[in-house]
């Protein structure tokens, strides 16, 4: 039996942990390494790393953090930040990630997509795709951490990185970001139904019923970075998972 | 001495770091010289099969990976990538592979009707079921969850080879055992402690 996956995503911001709401206001967790240990206690399917100012910047995410992260973490892990090279993907991998995600510079070089996916196939390479409406309810997809607007929508830009050759899309809605409020449905099913590629929800998820939610809207897996990290109305910081038994309880109907 | 083959695609650290949590020693090489003194080998690897072929050439490993695995009969176990590479050909880049085993390597064909729930690559975690007795799997309970990651899949002509299916919108091969050969679809090094288990049972062979 298939059981989809269970992702959480954590956030990078001068190596530390933070979580944002909206993108913005970053709040500090704690040591991302000791994140990853407590993810392997509790059996984690899978670990997003994102490092957001790495573009902005203009590098790459920390190799020596990546390995270290290999080194420590019991399950697949894929890392995103700054990626622009064939050079840099081989390294990242080459440090123990299963899969490298690309954002900014997928939406700048359509064709990077293509060559990465011939050089390691297309399941090592996940497009993240962040949307947001603009200020005339205009939908478009954005980059370098969610500040700059691209010319496609959620739809089109799905559509040209499966044909680029990409294995896999995270859709990240930006107004649900770290609002625990349930993931833009809406929005995960058309780009779900527009390709054959698997496509991850993220943002908005607070509850197993979100996370329930998001398959039946045809993810193929959910991500979550605050219900992961916080515990209740105070959002106490509290690194947290499914049992086995509940993600089994999640996904039986 | 383990040794975990190099041949320039990734994935290999993750295996290393597996066998050196429970305690065995191995050796990440590309050295011909190394491979020749190997007791067993591991071929993991994720990336496209043509670019696994071509690579394995530049390094000049194929004919003595064939001697020590097909002449010598050492243990090999073969990873995502590196149990395809030992099927006779894959559509993936329509590429002889270095046939081993009398299977074929074929993309995943969803259903129609299927296509929206079953996407390709097959990502994520997902059960086996073992068709045969096998050390490999001793010590293994059947409802542990295994973490694949792949768009192509095995298919055996001899159903000798098949040691487990797994289901994706349909049952397909995702582990095979012929003699000394072993390998698997799923990612052992990536599966918790049952892929723990599959690795401790391949070291004591």
């Amino acid at each position: 039996m298939f059981r989809p996956r269970v992702i959480p995503v954590l956030l990078l911001k001068n190596l530390g942990l933070v979580k944002s709401v909206k993108f913005k206001n970053y709040n500090y967790i704690g040591d991302p390494i000791n994140a990853v240990k407590l993810f392997n206690d509790l059996r984690a399917d899978e670990l997003v790393f994102l490092d957001i100012l790495a573009s902005k910047e203009q590098r790459t995410i920390q190799l020596s953090f990546v390995q270290k992260v290999g080194d420590e973490c019991n399950m697949p892990f894929s890392v995103g930040g700054g990626i622009r090279t064939i050079a840099d993907i081989k390294q990242i991998l080459n440090a123990g990630a299963e899969k490298v995600i690309i954002n900014s510079y997928a939406a700048e070089n359509p064709e990077f997509i293509k060559q990465a996916s011939m050089e390691f196939g297309s399941s090592t390479i996940v497009v993240s795709i962040d949307v947001k409406k603009n200020l005339f309810g205009k939908e478009s997809t954005y980059t370098l951490g969610g500040t700059k607007s691209t010319p496609y929508n959620a739809v089109d830009f799905a559509k040209l990185m499966e044909e680029k050759g990409a294995g896999e899309l995270i859709i990240n809605s930006i107004e649900k970001d770290g609002t625990m409020e349930g993931y833009d449905l809406n929005l995960t099913k058309k780009v779900s139904e527009a390709v054959t590629v698997p496509v991850i929800a993220c943002g908005g998820a607070g509850t197993y019923a979100h996370l329930h939610e998001g398959i039946k809207s045809y993810a193929s897996a959910v991500a979550a970075g605050s219900m992961f990290i916080y515990h209740g109305p105070r959002k106490a910081v509290l690194i947290n998972y499914p049992s086995k038994e509940d993600l089994q309880k999640i996904f039986s109907t | 001495m383990i040794v975990i083959v190099d041949y320039g695609v990734g994935n290999l650290r993750s295996v290393y770091n597996k066998l050196k949590r429970i305690g065995i020693a191995a050796e990440i090489s590309s050295d011909p010289s190394v491979i020749s003194k190997a007791d067993k080998i591991i071929l993991p690897g994720v990336g496209h099969f043509r670019n696994g072929m071509n690579k394995l050439r530049e390094y000049g490993l194929v004919d003595l990976l064939n001697h020590r695995v097909l002449t010598e009969k050492i243990p090999v176990f073969g990873i995502c990538l590196g149990v395809q590479l030992f099927t006779k050909r894959s559509e993936e880049g329509d590429c002889e592979g270095l046939g081993w085993i009398d299977a074929e390597t074929i993309k995943f064909v969803i259903p129609q009707a299927e296509k929206t729930k079953f996407k390709v690559p097959h990502i994520g975690w997902n059960s086996v079921s073992v068709i045969k007795e096998s050390i490999l799997f001793k010590n293994v309970d059947p409802a542990e969850l295994f973490y694949f990651v792949h768009s192509y899949h095995l298919k055996c002509n001899d159903k000798q080879v098949e040691l487990g299916n797994s289901n994706y919108a349909y049952d397909f091969v995702s582990c095979i055992e012929q003699g000394n050969i072993f390998g698997t679809q799923f990612h052992p090094e990536k599966s918790q402690d049952a892929g723990i288990q599959l690795f401790e049972n391949f070291v004591k062979l």
